[in-house]
C-alpha cells in the first residue's frame, strides 16, 4: 500500500484551476521528485498532501496520507496524522525557524510532542541529550553553542540543517522537502542534499523532494513527476525521464539543463 | 560554514538608546513613586483648606493653591495615581480584548476575519468621547470606573487591529507550517510561536496606548465625564484652573507638566522596550 496516495486532486480558487486531476503515489521508503517552474502547482500539492492548504482554496479528489483521506478532514482529526505520518523542510532557511526561540528549546518542540504520541516518559535530560543527538546526525559543529544560539546568530546552512534535525524528530514516515536548498549557494547545497539522502536512508523514510532544479531533483530521487500549470505531464524513473523525455515540457526542460551546464564548462 | 557576525552597533547609538529608556523609565518611576507614596502620605490633606485661596508656588505650597484653597501639589500627587490606574487598567482590558480578538481574526475564515475587522474599523471611527458618554450612560454615573472602561474599549480596537496583522504576517512564517505539518496544536502555535513573537511590537504598543490613554483621561476628566470631583484627576485640575487662567496661570502649568511628563515617560520606555524585545539587539548591548 501506498504511504501517500494522490487520486484525482484538483485545487481550485476563485474558478481557477490550479491544479487539474493529478494523481501521484509515493511508497513507503520510495523518493519522488516533483519537478516544475515556479507557479506550477507543486508547493500547493504538497500542502495539501498534508491537508494545510489556505483556506481559500478549494480541493476536491482524494489524498490517502498513511491510509487516512486528508481531504475534508477536519484541523482535529489531521493534528495527530502529521509529524507521525509526514514532516515538512522548506525553502528559506530564513523564515523556517522561530526567530525568538532558541535552536535547542525549537528542536526539542518536535520530540516532545513525538514522545507524548509514543506514550514516553519526558524527562529533561533525555530531552536534551536526544536534541544534541539529532544536531549531531545533521552534522552541526560546535553542538553546545547551536544549542543556546538564537535563528540570527547560525548560517542559512546550518539553519536549514537544524529545520532538518526538527524534522528528524517527528521520525515521520514521509518527510517533504519543499525546495530546501533553493536559497543556498552550491557547496552548502551539495552538502544539505548529501545529508538529506543519507538521513532518509538511515531511517527508511519515504522523499518528496520539490525543486525546480533537475540535476538537484536527478541527486536525490528515484522517481520524477513533471508538472506543468497544474498539470502532470510526466511521471517515471528519474533516468528514464531525464534520457529520454516522452513529453515536450521535460524535453525542453532536459534541453535547458543542458544547455547551460555546456554553457558552464569552457569557463571551467 | 561561515557564521554570522553579530550585529556591530556603533556605541554612540547603544548609549543614546540605553539613555532613551533611562529617562522613560526615570520619568515612569517617578510616577510610580509618588502614586504610591500617596496611599501613605500627602503633603496636606487633599480635600481640606491648606492655605489661601489661589496662592502663588511657595516653599509651603510647591505648586500654590485652587480657589477653595487646597494644596495643588498634592492634588497633583493623587492625580498621578489616578492617571496610572486608569493607563493601566485601560491597556489591560485593551489587551485582553484586544489580543483576544485580534488572534482569533487572524486565524478565523475569510467570513469571520471581515465582520471582525469592519467592527474594529468602526470602533476606531466612533470618538473615544461618544463611547465614554455611551459607558457612563450605562454604568448610571461618571466615575473612574466608566472612564477605564470607554478607553479601554476603544483602545482594544486599535490593538486588535495591530495584533490581527502581526499574528497574520507571523502565521504566514514557514516556521509555522513547519510545525503544524509536525503535529503542533492550535494553542501550542499560539502560546508557543504566536504570541512570543508577536508580544515585542505589541508591548512598544501597549506603552504608547498607555501615553494616549492618560491624556484621554484627561480629556474625560475635564470634561466632566472621568472621575468626580473628590478624585483630583489632572484634567478636573486643568479645567479648575481655567476660569482663573488669567489671575493664577499657576493652576493650569503644574498639572500639565505632571501630564506631558507621564505621556513623555511612557513613549521613551516604549521605545526602549522595542529593543529589549528583540532578541538580536538584545545581544548588542
Amino acid at each position: 500500500m501506498s504511504l501517500l496516495a494522490i487520486e484525482g486532486l484538483t485545487l481550485t480558487t476563485g474558478g481557477r484551476e490550479l491544479v487539474s486531476n493529478l494523481s501521484l503515489s509515493i511508497a513507503p521508503g520510495a523518493r519522488l521528485g516533483l519537478i516544475g517552474e515556479s507557479g506550477s502547482g507543486k508547493s500547493l500539492t504538497a500542502l495539501a498532501a498534508i491537508g494545510l492548504l489556505p483556506p481559500d482554496i478549494h480541493a476536491e479528489g482524494s489524498v490517502l496520507l498513511d491510509g487516512r483521506q486528508v481531504i475534508g478532514a477536519r484541523e482535529n482529526d489531521l493534528i495527530p496524522i502529521r509529524g507521525a505520518a509526514a514532516a515538512t523542510v522548506f525553502q528559506e532557511p530564513l523564515t523556517a525557524l522561530d526567530p525568538l526561540m532558541k535552536i535547542g528549546r525549537q528542536v526539542a518542540e518536535p520530540l516532545i510532542r513525538r514522545y507524548r504520541r509514543e506514550g514516553r516518559d519526558i524527562d529533561r535530560r533525555g530531552i536534551a541529550r536526544e536534541v544534541r543527538d539529532l544536531l549531531e546526525r545533521v552534522s552541526l559543529p560546535d553542538i553546545e553553542r547551536i544549542v543556546n544560539a538564537y535563528p540570527y546568530e547560525i548560517s542559512g546552512g546550518q539553519r536549514q540543517r537544524v529545520a532538518i534535525a526538527m524534522a528528524l524528530a517527528c521520525r515521520p514516515k514521509l518527510l517533504i522537502a519543499d525546495e530546501p536548498t533553493t536559497a543556498l549557494d552550491v557547496t552548502t547545497q551539495a552538502e544539505i542534499l548529501e545529508l538529506l539522502s543519507k538521513l532518509v536512508d538511515e531511517n527508511g523514510m519515504a522523499l518528496l523532494f520539490i525543486s525546480h532544479d533537475l540535476p538537484v531533483v536527478a541527486r536525490v530521487a528515484e522517481e520524477v513527476a513533471v508538472l506543468r500549470q497544474g498539470e502532470l505531464v510526466e511521471q517515471g524513473p528519474v533516468k528514464s525521464v531525464f534520457r529520454a523525455p516522452a513529453h515536450d515540457y521535460t524535453r525542453m526542460l532536459v534541453a535547458a539543463a543542458a544547455a547551460f551546464d555546456r554553457a558552464l564548462e569552457p569557463a571551467q | 560554514m561561515t557564521v554570522f557576525t553579530e550585529p556591530q552597533v556603533d556605541p554612540a547609538r547603544r548609549t543614546r538608546r540605553s539613555l532613551t529608556l533611562g529617562i522613560g523609565l526615570l520619568l515612569v518611576g517617578l510616577h510610580l513613586a509618588v502614586a504610591l507614596l500617596t496611599l501613605i502620605w500627602t503633603p496636606y490633606d487633599p480635600a481640606g483648606m491648606a492655605g489661601g485661596r489661589l496662592e502663588a508656588p511657595s516653599w509651603t505650597h510647591w505648586a500654590g493653591t485652587d480657589r477653595l484653597g487646597r494644596d495643588l501639589f498634592t492634588q497633583i500627587m493623587i492625580g498621578s495615581r489616578i492617571a496610572l490606574i486608569v493607563g493601566a487598567g485601560a491597556v489591560a482590558i485593551a489587551a485582553a480584548i484586544g489580543v483576544t480578538l485580534g488572534v482569533l481574526a487572524a486565524f478565523a475564515t475569510r467570513y469571520l476575519d471581515d465582520a471582525l475587522t469592519a467592527t474594529f474599523d468602526i470602533l476606531i471611527a466612533f470618538p473615544t468621547l461618544l463611547l465614554a458618554m455611551l459607558v457612563v450612560a450605562a454604568t448610571g454615573n461618571a466615575s473612574l470606573l466608566s472612564a477605564i472602561l470607554a478607553l479601554g474599549i476603544a483602545i482594544s480596537a486599535i490593538v486588535a487591529r495591530l495584533a490581527r496583522i502581526l499574528a497574520k504576517r507571523v502565521l504566514a512564517m514557514d516556521y509555522i507550517t513547519a510545525a503544524r505539518t509536525a503535529g503542533s496544536s492550535w494553542p501550542s502555535i499560539v502560546f508557543r510561536h504566536l504570541l512570543p513573537n508577536i508580544w515585542p511590537t505589541l508591548s512598544v504598543n501597549f506603552a504608547l496606548q498607555f501615553g494616549l490613554a492618560v491624556i484621554a483621561e484627561a480629556s474625560l476628566s475635564y470634561l466632566g465625564l472621568g472621575a468626580p470631583p473628590p478624585n483630583a484627576s489632572w484634567g478636573r485640575l486643568l479645567q479648575e484652573a481655567q476660569g482663573t487662567v488669567y489671575t493664577a496661570p499657576f493652576g493650569a502649568v503644574a498639572p500639565g507638566i505632571a501630564l506631558v511628563s507621564l505621556v513623555i515617560g511612557m513613549n521613551l520606555l516604549a521605545d526602549g522596550l522595542r529593543d529589549v524585545g528583540d532578541p538580536t539587539r538584545r545581544r548588542t548591548r
